[in-house]
C-alpha cells in the first residue's frame, strides 16, 4: 500500500467526518477535534453509499488530518456536482460519458471502487423454491407482454413451482439511477425488442405499462415488499437486507445463476481480464463466462486528474487506496462484491496519476 | 359577596364612565393589526403565487396546454405531462368525497338529532375530531400495514367475480388506489363531520319543534327539513373536505403507489399531482423544477376552482332551500 504519512491522518479524518454525518453522529463532531483539517466532499450514487459511508466511519477512525464526507444524491446529481467542481470527489453507477468528461476542465480519473449486482426481486406469497426467469421471459415481463405469473412460458421454466394466476407488478426507479442503467443496458444488449419498442436505455425512463415507482433502491425494495404479485430490479444489497426473494437468472451460456458475491466476483474477474479499458470505464453489459451471474457493474469514483491542493491530492490518494484494499472485506460483510484483484491493481495504477 | 361591585360606579375607572384615551388607543391598535394580518394573509397567497407562477413560467412557456394533456413524464427527453396525475388526483377525491362524505353527514346526523344523549354525542365528536390530529404519515403506515392487507381478500373477490366491470378490472396487488381513497376518506371524515355538526347546531330549535308539531315522524323531519335547512352548511363542509383531499400528500404517496397510468380500475396503481411534487422535488434538476412548478400550478388552478365551484353550488342552495337572498 502506497501511504503518505502526512495526509493519511487527513484523510482519515475525513472519512470519519462522512461516516458520522451518515451515522447522525454517534460521537463527538471531528471539526472540533481537528480545526486545521482538510474538508474533504463528495456527493453521487446511492447505491455504494451505505459501504461508503462505513469507510469513512472506519478510515476517520483511524487517523485525524483530513475529513470526509459523502453525499447520496443519485449518479445523476454526482456526476452533474462533479462536472460543476462542487465537491472534491464524485460517485457514479454509470460512470460518466466521453461528453461528460470532456468538460472536466482538470481531467477525470474513473476508479471503480466496488461493485454490485442488480437482481430482480419479487414477492409471490405461497411461491417457495427458485424461481427461474429465461432472458426473454424477464426482458418481456419488464416490457408488459408477460403479464401473469402463471403465463405459459414462466411455467415451462419453473414446472416444480405453482405459479398463480396473479397479475405481474413490476416496480422500477422512479429517480435517475445507475442501476437502471446498469439494469437497462442489459436488457438492450440481449434484446432488440426492449430497444425498439421498449423505452430503451438510461438513467431514467419512462416505463411501459401500469409499472409502480419507487424512489431510491430502498423505496423500490419497500413497494415490492407490500405489494404481492410485485417484481423489481434492485442492488443484491437491498434485496438481501429486506429478505425478499430473488430470481435466477439465464445468463449468455444459457446457465441459471444464482446471485451471490462469489458468482458476481467471478464475472467481473474474466470480464476485466479480457477487455479492461484504458479509462477503467468497464460495462459487462452481458458476460458470457459460463457461471457468470448476468447482471454485474461496478461503481466509480470520480477523481479529478490534478488537484490545486497537494494535500487534497495525497489524502485523496492515500484514503482511495486503503479502500481498495483494506476496505474490500468491509464491502463483502455489508453485501457488496468485493473488487477481484485484476481490477484493484488496475484501480491503483490509475490512482498514481493524480496529482 | 363581600365585595360590593358598585363601590367605584362613580369613579373616572368605572365600567360605565366614557371611553378613556387609553382605550380609544387600543381600539384603533387593534383594528391596524387586525387589518394589517388580513391584508399579510392576501399578500401571502399573492406572493406563493408570484414565486410558483414565476418559477414555472419557462415550463409554461415551453410546454403550454400540451403539459395538461400530456400522459409522458421523462425527465431525459424533456417530456413532461400531468394527465394521469390529474386523473388521479381527482378520482382519489372523488371517491374520497363519496366514503368520507356520506360517512361524516350520517355522522353528524346521529351526533346532533336525539339519537343519542347529548353527552354521549359531545364524547363521539371528541373521538372523530380526534382522527385530524392523527399526522398524515401515521395513516399511510396505517394504510400499508392495515388497510392494504384487509382489502387484499375483498378485492381479490370482486375481481375475480365482477371484474368484467372496469371499476373491478385489475387485481391489488399492495399500493392502489382503493387503499389511498379508503384512508384519504378516512382523514376528511373529521373535517366533515365537524362542520356538519355546526351546520345543524345552527338550525333553531323551533324548526323541528315545528316539524315534529305539523306531524312529521324523525326521519321526515331529518330529511324534509334539517337536512334541506344546513344543506349550504354540509356543502360547505365537502367542498373543505374535498380541498382537503385534494393537497393530500404523505398518505397518498405511501398509499397510491406512484405509477404514471390512466386507469378505471380501483386496484391498479396511480399517481396524484401532491405525491408527484413530493417524491420528484429532491432529485429534480432545474428543467424538472420548473415542470414540477408548473404542476404546482394546476394543483392550485384544480383547488381554486373546486371552490369557486362549491361556492357557486352553495349560494345556489342558500337560495333555493334557506329563502335568503
Amino acid at each position: 500500500m502506497t501511504r503518505f504519512p502526512g495526509v493519511t491522518h487527513a484523510a482519515t479524518a475525513v472519512f470519519v467526518s462522512i461516516l458520522l454525518t451518515a451515522c447522525g453522529g454517534e460521537s463527538s463532531d471531528p471539526t472540533t477535534d481537528s480545526p486545521t483539517g482538510l474538508q474533504i466532499t463528495g456527493a453521487g450514487a446511492t447505491f455504494p453509499e451505505p459501504l461508503y459511508q462505513e469507510w469513512i466511519r472506519r478510515y476517520n477512525a483511524e487517523q485525524s488530518d483530513a475529513r470526509f464526507s459523502y453525499e447520496g444524491v443519485g449518479s445523476g446529481e454526482g456526476v452533474k456536482r462533479f462536472i460543476a467542481e462542487a465537491v472534491d470527489f464524485g460517485a457514479s453507477d454509470s460512470a460518466m460519458t466521453d461528453e461528460q468528461i470532456a468538460q472536466v476542465a482538470r481531467g477525470a480519473v474513473l476508479i471503480p471502487a466496488t461493485a454490485g449486482m442488480v437482481v430482480l426481486a419479487y414477492n409471490l406469497p405461497g411461491v417457495e423454491g427458485e424461481l427461474r426467469l429465461p432472458r426473454d421471459v424477464y426482458v418481456d415481463i419488464f416490457l408488459g407482454k408477460i403479464w401473469k405469473w402463471d403465463d405459459p412460458r414462466i411455467v415451462a421454466a419453473n414446472p416444480d413451482l405453482e405459479l398463480p394466476s396473479k397479475l405481474i407488478q413490476t416496480v422500477v426507479r422512479r429517480d435517475g439511477s445507475g442501476t437502471t442503467f446498469v439494469f437497462t443496458n442489459h436488457l438492450g444488449t440481449i434484446s432488440p425488442a426492449w430497444l425498439n419498442e421498449g423505452p430503451g436505455t438510461g438513467t431514467l425512463l419512462d416505463w411501459p405499462g401500469g409499472a409502480m415507482t419507487g424512489t431510491g433502491n430502498e423505496g423500490v425494495a419497500h413497494k415490492i415488499k407490500i405489494s404481492h404479485g410485485s417484481i423489481g430490479y434492485i442492488e443484491y444489497f437491498f434485496a438481501k437486507r429486506l429478505g425478499l426473494p430473488i430470481a435466477t437468472l439465464q445468463n449468455q451460456a444459457g446457465n441459471f445463476v444464482k446471485p451471490d458475491a462469489e458468482s458476481g466476483q467471478r464475472t467481473l474477474e474474466t470480464a476485466a481480464a479480457e477487455r479492461m479499458p484504458e479509462n477503467l470505464r468497464l460495462f459487462v453489459p452481458d458476460p458470457d463466462a459460463p457461471d457468470a451471474y448476468p447482471i454485474v457493474s461496478l461503481s466509480w469514483l470520480l477523481l479529478y486528474g490534478a488537484y490545486p491542493e497537494p494535500e487534497k491530492a495525497a489524502a485523496l490518494k492515500a484514503a482511495v487506496t486503503w479502500a481498495l484494499n483494506t476496505g474490500q472485506p468491509i464491502a463483502e460483510d455489508l453485501g457488496y462484491i468485493p473488487l477481484p484483484a485484476n481490477i484493484v491493481s488496475a484501480a491503483t495504477r490509475a490512482l498514481k496519476a493524480i496529482q | 359577596m363581600a365585595l360590593n361591585p358598585f363601590e367605584h360606579a362613580d369613579s373616572a375607572s368605572s365600567v360605565s364612565g366614557p371611553p378613556s384615551g387609553s382605550d380609544y388607543l387600543a381600539d384603533s391598535v387593534f383594528r391596524i393589526i387586525a387589518l394589517s394580518c388580513a391584508a399579510l394573509i392576501i399578500l401571502l397567497i399573492l406572493f406563493i403565487l408570484w414565486e410558483i407562477g414565476g418559477l414555472a413560467l419557462p415550463a409554461m412557456a415551453q410546454h403550454g396546454l400540451s403539459f395538461v394533456s400530456g400522459t409522458t413524464w421523462n425527465v431525459g427527453t424533456q417530456e413532461f405531462g400531468v394527465l394521469p396525475e390529474i386523473w388521479g388526483t381527482l378520482y382519489s377525491s372523488f371517491l374520497a368525497l363519496i366514503l368520507g362524505g356520506t360517512f361524516g353527514v350520517a355522522i353528524a346526523i346521529f351526533l346532533t338529532q336525539d339519537f343519542i344523549h347529548a353527552r354521549l354525542a359531545a364524547v363521539f365528536r371528541t373521538i372523530v375530531e380526534l382522527l385530524a390530529a392523527i399526522p398524515s404519515v401515521v395513516y399511510g403506515l396505517w394504510g400499508i400495514y392495515v388497510v392494504i392487507p384487509m382489502l387484499r381478500p375483498v378485492a381479490e373477490w370482486l375481481h375475480s367475480e365482477l371484474g368484467f366491470i372496469p371499476i373491478f378490472g385489475t387485481e391489488l396487488s399492495g399500493p392502489g388506489m382503493a387503499p389511498a381513497a379508503l384512508v384519504l376518506a378516512i382523514m376528511i371524515l373529521p373535517t366533515v363531520a365537524a362542520i356538519t355538526v355546526d351546520a345543524f347546531r345552527r338550525i333553531p330549535y323551533k324548526v323541528k319543534e315545528a316539524a315534529y308539531g305539523m306531524g312529521t315522524t324523525r326521519w321526515e323531519a331529518i330529511l324534509k327539513v334539517m337536512l334541506p335547512t344546513a344543506s349550504s352548511g354540509i356543502l360547505a363542509a365537502l367542498v373543505l373536505g374535498f380541498g382537503r383531499a385534494l393537497g393530500e400528500t404523505m398518505a397518498l404517496a405511501m398509499l397510491i403507489g406512484n405509477s404514471n397510468q390512466i386507469n378505471l380500475s380501483l386496484f391498479a396503481p396511480a399517481n396524484t399531482l401532491a405525491s408527484l411534487l413530493a417524491s420528484s422535488f429532491p432529485e429534480a434538476g432545474q428543467i424538472e423544477v420548473q415542470a414540477l412548478m408548473y404542476a404546482a400550478v394546476v394543483l392550485l388552478l384544480i383547488t381554486l376552482v373546486v371552490n369557486v365551484v362549491g361556492l357557486g353550488i352553495q349560494q345556489y342552495t342558500v337560495r333555493k332551500f334557506e329563502g335568503k337572498a
